[in-house]
C-alpha cells in the first residue's frame, strides 16, 4: 500500500489505472478535467491508450469499441457531458459490454454552473440512457472510498457485463485528501473472455457484438437484466448506517452531503438528540432494506439532505418509508455548497421542533 | 461455365445487361423466392470473362474457366 | 482465363438487400478483398446504422454494431486496442455524412489506422427514402417531394473532397459501382486500402457510389443509367489522395 496526498479527480484516475484500466477517451468539461489530464500522462506509462475525443458522444463510443476488445475502458465527464454520452451508455448496456463512467457532477439543468452539485441522481439511477436499463451507481463520500470503488469497478462491470457509474460531485473531485493506493492489478489480456473480440487472429467461429437484437432475444435480454438487478439488490448493496440503533431522526444523504450531515449529527448527538444516518454508497441498487427495516415506532422523521433542489433521492426514500413517518428534505442547488450551519440548522429545526 | 445460384439471385438483370456476348436472358421460371432468374442461352459463346459475376450484387454467379 | 468463385468470406446466405441494390455488390467486394488478403479470421467489421447494417450477417470474421454515425469512434477504440486486426467500418451516407460527420472527420484527421467503406446511395434507404446529405439537387425524396432545393437544404456533401484536404489520410478514393470498369477499380481500391492499413500506414477511405431502386422508385437497370447521367457527373470518381503513390 502506497500513501499519497491527492486531488479527487487524480486519485480516481490513478485508482482506475491500478484497477486495470488501459483505455480512456474523454472530452474536456469542468470540473473533471484533471482525470483526462492525469491519464494522458499516466496511461502511456503502463502501455495504455489515451484518446481525446472530438466530443462526448465520440468518446463514449470509443470506450464502447475498446470495451469490445476486452480492454478495461473508462470515460469521465460531468452532467451535460453524461447527457451526451447517454446514447453510448445505452449501447453498452444493449451490447453487454463492461465499462466504467465517472460523473463529477455540477449544477444543473442545462449548462447549469461549473460549481459542485448532486443534481444527477435521477439521471444516474433511473435513466442513464434510453431503453430502460440500469447501471450500478457508486457514490463515494471520501477520496479513499472513491479510490477503492474505482479500483474494483471493472470487477462488477465485467461480472454483469454492462456500464458502471461512479457519481461524485465537483467538490469531491477538487478536494485533496490522503489516500492509500492499492497494488496494480495484473490482468491476463491474452486469455480473452468469449464475450469480446479476440485479441489476435480471430477465432474459428466469427463473433458478433450487437446492440440490435430480434424481438424475442431482446425481451430475453431484458428479462435477464431484470434478474441481474434483483441480484444486485440482494448481494451488492453498499451502505453506511451511522448511529441508527436509538435514532429518532434519520438523515439520508450520500457523497459530500453525507459528510456535512455527519458533522451536524455529531453536534446534535452532543446536545443529546438521537439522530442517525443512512448513507447509500450504492445509489443503485438503493439500500432499500436499511430504510424499510427501521423501527418506525421509534423513528419520528426522515431527513433527506442533498446538494440539489428539489431533492431527487426522496422518491426512493418514500417508497421504503411507505408513509410510516414524515419525510423532510433540505438542500442547496445551482452549485452552492451545503455548509455546516445550513445543514445543522435544517436538521436541528426538525429535531428540536419535533416535526 | 456460368453457374447461377437461383437461391441467391433476386433477378435484377445486371448480368444480362453487362454480358458482352449477350448470352444470358431472364428465364421464365420463378425461383423458390419468387424471383425470375437469368438463364444461359448460349453456353458455347461464353468466354468466362466473369463480368456477370463481377456485377452480381448477390454473389449468385460463379464462373469456371473453360478447359483448354 | 478468368473465373470467379463466391468468396468464402461471405457467409452462405442471401443478403438482406432489395433486388439490384448495389450495397450487395459493395458487400461482396469487401468480402473479395478480405479473402484475397487472407484476413477471414482477422477482420473486424464495425457495422453502422441504416441499410448498411444489413450486412451485419454477411461476412465471416468479427462484427460489432455501432450507434448511428459512431462507427469511426468505435473503430478507433477497437483499433487502438487491437492494432494487428484488420478493422473497417461500412457506413452509408446518412450515417457518415450527416449524423456522423464529426466522427468521420475527426477519425480521418487523427489518421486512425483503419479503413472506412462509404456506400453513397443519396438516400436514407432503411427509413424509407428521406433526403440524405448526398441527395442530388433536384432529386426527389420523401422529405424533398418537390426535389432537393439548395436554397433551403444546401448542396450534396462531397466526402472524398472534404477528407482529402486533411493531412493525415493516406488513401481517399471514389468509385461508381454502376459499370464493370467502376466495379473492377473499386475492387482494387478496397484491396489497396486494406493493404495500406495492414502495413500500418494510416487512415484509408473508399467511397462507393451505389443506388437505391426501391426509394428512387426505379427498376434496378434504370438506376444504373440514372447514376451515369446524374450521380457520376456530380460525385466524380477517382483517387483523391494517395500519399504512398505520391498523390497528395
Amino acid at each position: 500500500m502506497e500513501k499519497r496526498f491527492m486531488k479527487g479527480c487524480e486519485a480516481i484516475a490513478e485508482a482506475a489505472v491500478r484497477g486495470g484500466c488501459r483505455f480512456f477517451a474523454g472530452y474536456p468539461i469542468t470540473p473533471q478535467n484533471e482525470i483526462p489530464e492525469y491519464l494522458s500522462k499516466r496511461l502511456p506509462e503502463v502501455g495504455g491508450v489515451f484518446v481525446q475525443g472530438e466530443s462526448e458522444v465520440a468518446s463514449i463510443n470509443m470506450v464502447y469499441g475498446a470495451a469490445a476488445t476486452g480492454t478495461r475502458a473508462l470515460t469521465s465527464s460531468s452532467g451535460p457531458g453524461i447527457s451526451l454520452k447517454a446514447e453510448g451508455i445505452s449501447y453498452l448496456a444493449s451490447a453487454q459490454l463492461p465499462a466504467v463512467i465517472v460523473n463529477i457532477s455540477r449544477g444543473g439543468p442545462g449548462l447549469g454552473s461549473i460549481q459542485p452539485a448532486q443534481s444527477d441522481y435521477l439521471q444516474a439511477t433511473k435513466a442513464l440512457g434510453h431503453g430502460g436499463f440500469r447501471a450500478m451507481v457508486f457514490a463515494p463520500a471520501t477520496l479513499q472510498e472513491a479510490v477503492d470503488l474505482t479500483y474494483n469497478a471493472w470487477e462488477y462491470a465485467e461480472r454483469d457485463r454492462g456500464p458502471v457509474l461512479i457519481l461524485m460531485d465537483g467538490c469531491l473531485g477538487a478536494i485533496m485528501e490522503e489516500v492509500e493506493l492499492p497494488e496494480m492489478k495484473v490482468l491476463n489480456y491474452d486469455n480473452t473472455e468469449d464475450w469480446c473480440l479476440a485479441r489476435v487472429g480471430g477465432r474459428e467461429d466469427s463473433h458478433m457484438i450487437t446492440p440490435i437484437l430480434p424481438e424475442l432475444a431482446l425481451e430475453m435480454l431484458n428479462k435477464f437484466k431484470g434478474m441481474t438487478y434483483k441480484m444486485w439488490e440482494m448481494a451488492d448493496v453498499k451502505v453506511e448506517e451511522y448511529m441508527l440503533e436509538d435514532a429518532e431522526y434519520v438523515v439520508v444523504a450520500y457523497g459530500i452531503a453525507a459528510r456535512v450531515a455527519k458533522e451536524a449529527i455529531n453536534t446534535l448527538r452532543e446536545e443529546g438528540f438521537k439522530v442517525g444516518m443512512i448513507r447509500p454508497i450504492t445509489l443503485y441498487p438503493f439500500p432499500k432494506a436499511s430504510l424499510d427495516n427501521l423501527d418506525y415506532n421509534q423513528v419520528k422523521g426522515i431527513i433527506d439532505i442533498e446538494m440539489t433542489v428539489p431533492a431527487q433521492m426522496r422518491d426512493d426514500i418514500e417508497l421504503q418509508v411507505k408513509g410510516r413517518c414524515p419525510v423532510h428534505e433540505y438542500g442547496r442547488s445551482g452549485g452552492i455548497l451545503l455548509d455546516d450551519e445550513g445543514v445543522y440548522g435544517a436538521i436541528s429545526d426538525i429535531v428540536k421542533g419535533g416535526a | 461455365m456460368i453457374t447461377i445460384n437461383e437461391l441467391y439471385c433476386k433477378g435484377c438483370g445486371y448480368c444480362i445487361k453487362f454480358c458482352p456476348r449477350h448470352i444470358l436472358e431472364m428465364g421464365k421460371e420463378r425461383s423458390q423466392k419468387g424471383h425470375f432468374y437469368p438463364v444461359n442461352i448460349n453456353e458455347e459463346a461464353c468466354t468466362s470473362c466473369a463480368i456477370c459475376a463481377l456485377m452480381c450484387p448477390e454473389a449468385a454467379i460463379e464462373v469456371t474457366a473453360k478447359e483448354g | 482465363m478468368p473465373s470467379y468463385k463466391r468468396p468464402g468470406a461471405l457467409l452462405p446466405m442471401s443478403t438482406g438487400y432489395c433486388p439490384g441494390c448495389l450495397h450487395g455488390l459493395a458487400t461482396r467486394l469487401v468480402a473479395d478483398a478480405i479473402e484475397e488478403l487472407n484476413q477471414q479470421k482477422n477482420a473486424i467489421n464495425v457495422v453502422s446504422v441504416g441499410c448498411s447494417a444489413l450486412n451485419l450477417y454477411s461476412w465471416c470474421g468479427d462484427d460489432i454494431g455501432a450507434a448511428h454515425g459512431r462507427a469511426p469512434a468505435v473503430a478507433t477504440g477497437i483499433k487502438r486496442c487491437l492494432p494487428d486486426r484488420l478493422v473497417f467500418t461500412y457506413q452509408g451516407d446518412g450515417d457518415l455524412a450527416a449524423i456522423g460527420l464529426a466522427e468521420i472527420m475527426s477519425a480521418a484527421n487523427r489518421g486512425e489506422n483503419f479503413t472506412v467503406i462509404f456506400a453513397n446511395n443519396q438516400t436514407y434507404g432503411m427509413t424509407g427514402g428521406q433526403m440524405a446529405p448526398t441527395t442530388l439537387v433536384g432529386q426527389k425524396s420523401t422529405t424533398t417531394p418537390y426535389g432537393r432545393d439548395p436554397v433551403t437544404t444546401g448542396y450534396p456533401l462531397k466526402m472524398c473532397e472534404l477528407i482529402s484536404v486533411l493531412e493525415a489520410p493516406v488513401f481517399v478514393a471514389r468509385y461508381a459501382l454502376n459499370s464493370p470498369k467502376g466495379v473492377m477499380d473499386a475492387k482494387k481500391g478496397i484491396k489497396k486500402a486494406f493493404e495500406l492499413q495492414l502495413a500500418g500506414k494510416g487512415f484509408t477511405f473508399v467511397e462507393l457510389l451505389t443506388n437505391c431502386p426501391t426509394n428512387w422508385g426505379m427498376s434496378p437497370l434504370a438506376t444504373l443509367d440514372y447514376m451515369n447521367t446524374n450521380t457520376v457527373p456530380y460525385f466524380v470518381p477517382g483517387v483523391y489522395k494517395d500519399k504512398e503513390g505520391g498523390k497528395q
